[in-house]
C-alpha cells in the first residue's frame, strides 16, 4: 500500500550511462528539439522512427523498459480521453465504420485519434527519458545556464532556478509527509477512499491542514538555514560542478539532427539521395 | 495478543528503488506485556510496527490479532486500528483541528460514537496525559508547547480506547522534563488500564524503564529477543549492532572495569544505587584483587 508512489512520473534513476553523463543543457535542448520534431511530423512512419530513437536512448541510459512504461501509465488515461474526443467530435465525412443515432465513427477520425494519442504518449515519453537520466540539480543548473543570456531582458535566471531546485527538492518530502499523515489519521479511524464525494472531500481536511502547516514550517527552517549560511542570491556565486560541453554532447546533437532529418524530410528527398 | 509470522515487506516493488525493509520477522506480543523494539536507524522498526495495525500489508507472511489474520478480506481494518493504537513519530504534526477537544475527539467521532460519549472519552484521554480538559480543551493545538502538543496527540489515540498502544519514538525531540513526563504517563496507563505496550525507541533508558521484554532488529531481521535485563546485560553484542545500553548499565560496566564488583544487569537508577552500595559494602563476593 505505497500510497501515491504511482504518481511519481519520471523520477530520476541514478545510474552510470552515457546518457546520464551528457551535459544537462544537451538533454534539455535535445528534448525540446525532439518535441518540436514530434509536432512537425505528419506521418506515422515519423512517429515510429522517433519511438525507435527514444527506445535506443532508454537502452543507452540503462532504464528498464518495463519501468519506463509503468511511469507512463497515468498518461494512458489522458490519451484515452483525447482519442475518444477526436473520434466523437472530429470532422464529419469520410468512411463511416459505425453509426448509432448521433454517434458516428469514421475511419479517418479513428486514425487521427490514434495518431494524436500516440504522439501525446511520445511527447511525455521524451520528457520522461530526460528526467529519468538527469537529476533535478543538474536540470536546474542546465536551465539556469540556458536562461542566463535572457537576464539582460529581466529574466531572473538564478532565482527561477533556485525556486525550481527547492520545489523539486521538496516534492518527495511532501509525498512522504502526505503518506505519513494519511497513515497517522487512518490510525485514528479516518477513511480516505470511502463514502460520498462530499465525505471524501471533508476527509481531506485532516490531511491538508497538517500538510500546509508542515510546508510552512519547512519553508521557515530552510530560509533560516540559507540565511545562516550567508546566501545572497546569484551574484558572484561560483559552482562546485562547472558545466562543460564534451565530445559526447556533439555526438548526441549530431544524432538528434539525423533523426530530425529522417523524420521530416519528405520521402522524395530520400529517394533522390538514394538514386544518385 | 499480536503475532507476526514470517513478515517480509518490500518497498517500491518492481522499481529500481526496490528495498527490503523487513525480512521474515516472527514475533509475539502477549496481552498486558510491555515490549521494547530497538535497532539502529534503518533497521526496519517503523516499518514493522505499521504492520501491527494493518497500515502496511506484508509482502509475505501474516499478522494475527487474537488469532485472526488482520489482512484477511472480511476483517474490518478500522476495528483493528481502534484496538491497536499506533503513535507515529512526531505525532504533533498530525494535529489539525481548531481546538484540542475537537482534535482529540477525531478518533472517537470516526468510530461513530455519540457526542456525549465523544466528550467523555476526550476529557478522560486528556486527563490521562496530565492535561486539564477545562484549561487545554478550548485552546488551539497550535498554540501549545512541543511537549503539550505531543501529549495531545497521545490523548487522540487514547480516546480511541485501544487495548494495545504502539509508540514509535514517543519522546524524540523533547526536552528531558517532557520526556520523563510522557514516559511517566505511559507507565501509569500500563499499570492502571492494563494496556499492552510496544515501544520503539533509540533511548535505551526509556526502554529499560518501561519494558519487560526487548526485541532487537538489525537490517530488517530479529537478531535478539529476551527479558530486558538479559538483553542489556550484554553491551558488547549491542555495541556491535550500533546500539548502546542504558546509562546506568554503562555506569555499572565502567565501575566493574575499575574493580568495583557491581551487578551487570541493572536497569534503573534505584537498582544501580542499591547494587553499588551492595558492592561497596562487600555484600556480594568480591574479586580477589579488590581489598
Amino acid at each position: 500500500m505505497d500510497f501515491l508512489r504511482g504518481l511519481m512520473l519520471g523520477q530520476y534513476v541514478p545510474a552510470e550511462s552515457p546518457v546520464h553523463r551528457l551535459d544537462p543543457r544537451t538533454k534539455i535542448l535535445g528534448t525540446m528539439w525532439l518535441v518540436g520534431v514530434l509536432f512537425a511530423t505528419r506521418s506515422l512512419a515519423g512517429l515510429v522512427v522517433l519511438t525507435a530513437f527514444l527506445g535506443g536512448v532508454l537502452a543507452a541510459g540503462r532504464i528498464a523498459p518495463a519501468y519506463a512504461v509503468r511511469g507512463l501509465r497515468p498518461v494512458f488515461w489522458l490519451v484515452g480521453i483525447a482519442v475518444v474526443f477526436q473520434v466523437l467530435f472530429g470532422d464529419s465525412g469520410g468512411h463511416v465504420l459505425f453509426r448509432r443515432g448521433p454517434l458516428v465513427v469514421t475511419r479517418e477520425n479513428l486514425a487521427a485519434g490514434a495518431f494524436y494519442g500516440y504522439r501525446l504518449i511520445l511527447l511525455v515519453a521524451a520528457t520522461t527519458v530526460m528526467t529519468f537520466t538527469t537529476s533535478s540539480v543538474e536540470l536546474t543548473d542546465g536551465l539556469e545556464r540556458l536562461l542566463r543570456p535572457f537576464r539582460r531582458v529581466g529574466v531572473p535566471a538564478h532565482e527561477l532556478a533556485l525556486m525550481m531546485t527547492i520545489a523539486l527538492r521538496f516534492i518527495p518530502t511532501l509525498f512522504e509527509e502526505t503518506e505519513t499523515i494519511m497513515k497517522a489519521q487512518m490510525a485514528r479511524g479516518a477513511e480516505f477512499a470511502r463514502g460520498s464525494l462530499v465525505a471524501r472531500a471533508r476527509a481531506l481536511i485532516p490531511l491538508l491542514v497538517p500538510l500546509f502547516v508542515g510546508a510552512f514550517r519547512r519553508a521557515d527552517a530552510l530560509a533560516l538555514a540559507m540565511e545562516a549560511r550567508g546566501y545572497r542570491g546569484g551574484e558572484h556565486r561560483t559552482r562546485m560542478k562547472e558545466l562543460r560541453v564534451a565530445v559526447r554532447d556533439y555526438v548526441a546533437a549530431g544524432m538528434l539532427l539525423v533523426v530530425a532529418a529522417i523524420v521530416l524530410l519528405p520521402p522524395s528527398v530520400w529517394r533522390a539521395v538514394a538514386g544518385r | 495478543m499480536i503475532r507476526c509470522e514470517g513478515v517480509t515487506y518490500v518497498y517500491q516493488r518492481g522499481t529500481p528503488f526496490e528495498a527490503t525493509a523487513i525480512e521474515d520477522v516472527s514475533l509475539e506480543i502477549a496481552a498486558g506485556d510491555a515490549v521494547g523494539i530497538i535497532g539502529a536507524t534503518g533497521s526496519g522498526k517503523s516499518t514493522l510496527v505499521q504492520h501491527l495495525n494493518g497500515l502496511l500489508r506484508p509482502t509475505a507472511g501474516r499478522v494475527y490479532l487474537d488469532d485472526v489474520d488482520i489482512n484477511a478480506r472480511e476483517v474490518d481494518r478500522r476495528r483493528v486500528r481502534q484496538q491497536v493504537g499506533l503513535l507515529f513519530q512526531y505525532p504533533e504534526h498530525q494535529l489539525f483541528e481548531e481546538t484540542v477537544t475537537a482534535d482529540v475527539g477525531f478518533g472517537p467521532r470516526n468510530l461513530g460514537l455519540g457526542p456525549d460519549e465523544v466528550r467523555h472519552r476526550t476529557a478522560r484521554a486528556l486527563a490521562h496525559v496530565g492535561l486539564d480538559p477545562a484549561v487545554f480543551g478550548p485552546r488551539s493545538p497550535f498554540t501549545l508547547s512541543n511537549g503539550e502538543m505531543r501529549r495531545v496527540a497521545i490523548a487522540g489515540l487514547l480516546a480511541m480506547e485501544p487495548r494495545m498502544l504502539i509508540l514509535d519514538e514517543p519522546t524524540a525531540g523533547l526536552d528531558p522534563a517532557s520526556r520523563r513526563e510522557i514516559l511517566d504517563h505511559i507507565m501509569r496507563l500500563r499499570s492502571a488500564r492494563g494496556l499492552t505496550i510496544a515501544l520503539v525507541s533509540h533511548s535505551m533508558d526509556a526502554v529499560a524503564r518501561l519494558c519487560r521484554r526487548v526485541i532487537v532488529l538489525d537490517r530488517g531481521r530479529v537478531v535478539a529477543e529476551g527479558a530486558t535485563r538479559d538483553v542489556f546485560a550484554d553491551p558488547g553484542r549491542l555495541a556491535a549492532l550500533g546500539l548502546g545500553v542504558p546509562q546506568v548499565a554503562e555506569c555499572a560496566r565502567l565501575l566493574r572495569e575499575r574493580g568495583v564488583p557491581v551487578r551487570p544487569d541493572v536497569l534503573t537508577v534505584d537498582e544501580a544505587r542499591r547494587a553499588i552500595l551492595d558492592a561497596l559494602a562487600g555484600r556480594r563476593p568480591a574479586p580477589k584483587n579488590v581489598p
